[in-house]
């Protein structure tokens, strides 16, 4: 067996109640996903780091059902935004991939999911949101 | 803005064309449009050629195949506004007084399947994040939250587009289709299903701008170029098309089609109630009604009433995509903007036969697309 490998680091902790590594303006108030070294609101510096609520409420989703440019997953997956307490809308992979199991408002928890076996035979794990209430 | 008229324009249909190059296309449609503006070698003092996938020098290519070279070429990437970019950048230099006539024009060649993007990271692909189809199918979603817009309005507007594409000898596609048809298609994202998405596809349009003092070399009816704008998005639009990882729980910020529109309006000094004929980015179809609320051409939240109510059908108050629209014609990104264009100038000046809209005298363009970037065009004859 593979290691297991982020699709890419910096962007989630990898852990059994994992988080979105955000970061918040130190003057509009404003979260980011991922972290900014500047903020995309008000253009101030130095964003403080932070992690994220590792939960949030559905806001649209859809599913995927052919396999994009770059992409080696499982088809179809899901596809979505989720609300964070923090005041903002991720863009995010869902565990859902059937659109109709799925309704506008409801709770989401953060997982870490496999997408796929990279070429050295390691496991690429992602973050994605599945239906839920956080532990 | 005044004093820019549009004396010529040129169209390479869209569509594919095995063997045919970028380059070939874009000659076609150049030749078309100097002749009709009566434009020969040295008549025009710079060129804006809109282009995504051409490549470098992609202008030159064109150019240099005609022999009309040595004054300023400048490719224009700005997604599926790119041809609406070049016609902002040649309208204002010649109302700058920098030049009296510009060439403006489009030509592309899209790869097959769903477009890629070197816009996203190798991560975001690689995570599923980068399926441009799946932002339309979320757009889509919310547009039935927030429009109460079902699949069968959906559906219609394929059915109206393909309609009017039907009676456009430049379309890919130029046969009607039934609401059963488009909903029989598979769901590529739901609620989005196959003949709801436009095909990325190969085209090139041209079109040249004259200062209006110096457009009597023409024969065809001058059309004035009243507004010509581009603009970006502010940040805070989760599913704005500048496809963010994460926006605000605000739902106040203004799309980057709204910023242009209002301004094109501003530029032209008139309204959307002014507007006779339009043609709007129907990359999908839900595409088409969020463009309407954005514009002005309904209230916020008032699409699918607009629409059902044959307003934006050929024969109706205020005809959309008479063309067919993308929907019928395909998206050659470099292209797409000023085909728009075309379509508008031949509907002013009376046209386009069978799918002409009567005694239309002020026409809107409009196309939005990754960036993100707006752009919106104000025609008047």
């Amino acid at each position: 067996m593979g290691a297991r490998v982020m699709v890419r680091q910096g962007l989630f902790t990898d852990e059994d109640q994992p988080a979105l590594l955000g970061s918040r303006c130190t003057a509009c108030g404003a979260h980011h996903f991922p972290r900014h070294d500047s903020c995309p609101y008000c253009s101030t510096e130095d964003p403080v780091p932070t992690e994220l609520t590792g939960s949030g409420t559905l806001w649209a989703w859809t599913a995927v059902t052919s396999a994009p440019p770059g992409y080696e997953g499982e088809i179809p997956y899901g596809l979505g935004v989720v609300e964070l307490p923090e005041g903002i809308r991720v863009i995010t992979r869902l565990t859902e991939s059937d659109p109709a199991a799925l309704a506008f408002g409801q709770a989401m928890v953060l997982r870490v999911v496999p997408l796929h076996a990279d070429a050295d035979g390691n496991d690429v794990v992602t973050f994605a949101f599945a239906p839920g209430e956080a532990r | 803005m005044s004093g820019v008229v549009i004396s010529g324009v040129g169209m390479h249909p869209f569509g594919r064309f095995e063997g045919v190059s970028t380059t070939d296309m874009g000659v076609g449609a150049v030749r078309a449009a100097l002749r009709e503006a009566g434009v020969v070698k040295g008549g025009f003092q710079a060129a804006f050629c809109g282009t995504a996938y051409g490549g470098v020098a992609t202008g030159h290519k064109v150019l240099s195949r005609l022999g009309m070279t040595g004054m300023p070429i400048v490719d224009v990437e700005a997604g599926c506004a790119s041809g609406g970019a070049a016609l902002m950048l040649a309208a204002g230099a010649i109302r700058a007084g920098q030049y009296d006539t510009v060439l403006v024009f489009g030509t592309e060649k899209m790869p097959r399947g769903i477009i890629r993007s070197s816009f996203f990271e190798p991560w975001q692909e690689e995570a599923g994040l980068a399926a441009t189809p799946s932002f339309f199918g979320l757009r889509a979603q919310r547009l039935a939250m927030t429009s109460g817009v079902t699949k069968d309005h959906l559906a219609q507007v394929v059915v109206k587009n393909r309609r009017h594409g039907a009676m456009n000898p430049d379309a890919m596609y130029q046969k009607e289709i039934t609401a059963e048809e488009v909903l029989a298609s598979r769901v590529i994202c739901e609620p989005l299903h196959l003949f709801m998405l436009c095909s990325p596809n190969e085209g090139a349009a041209a079109v040249v701008l004259t200062r209006e003092d110096r457009a009597g070399a023409s024969d065809a009816v001058p059309i004035t170029l009243a507004g010509a704008v581009l603009r970006s998005h502010l940040p805070g639009s989760v599913l704005s098309e500048s496809t963010p990882l994460s926006g605000l729980t605000d739902d106040t910020v203004p799309s980057p089609t709204a910023l242009a529109a209002r301004a094109a309006f501003e530029e032209a000094g008139m309204g959307p109630a002014d507007v006779d004929v339009a043609e709007c980015q129907d990359t999908d179809a839900a595409r088409e009604l969020i463009s309407y609320e954005e514009i002005g051409l309904c209230d916020p939240g008032g699409s699918a009433e607009l629409l059902a109510s044959g307003a934006t059908t050929l024969g109706g108050r205020l005809p959309v995509n008479p063309s067919g629209g993308l929907l019928s014609k395909g998206e050659p990104l470099g292209a797409s903007a000023l085909g728009q264009v075309v379509e508008l100038v031949r509907q002013l000046r009376g046209q386009c036969g069978p799918r002409q809209v009567a005694g239309a005298r002020t026409a809107l363009s409009h196309t939005v697309g990754r960036g993100a970037n707006a752009g919106v065009v104000i025609l008047t004859r």
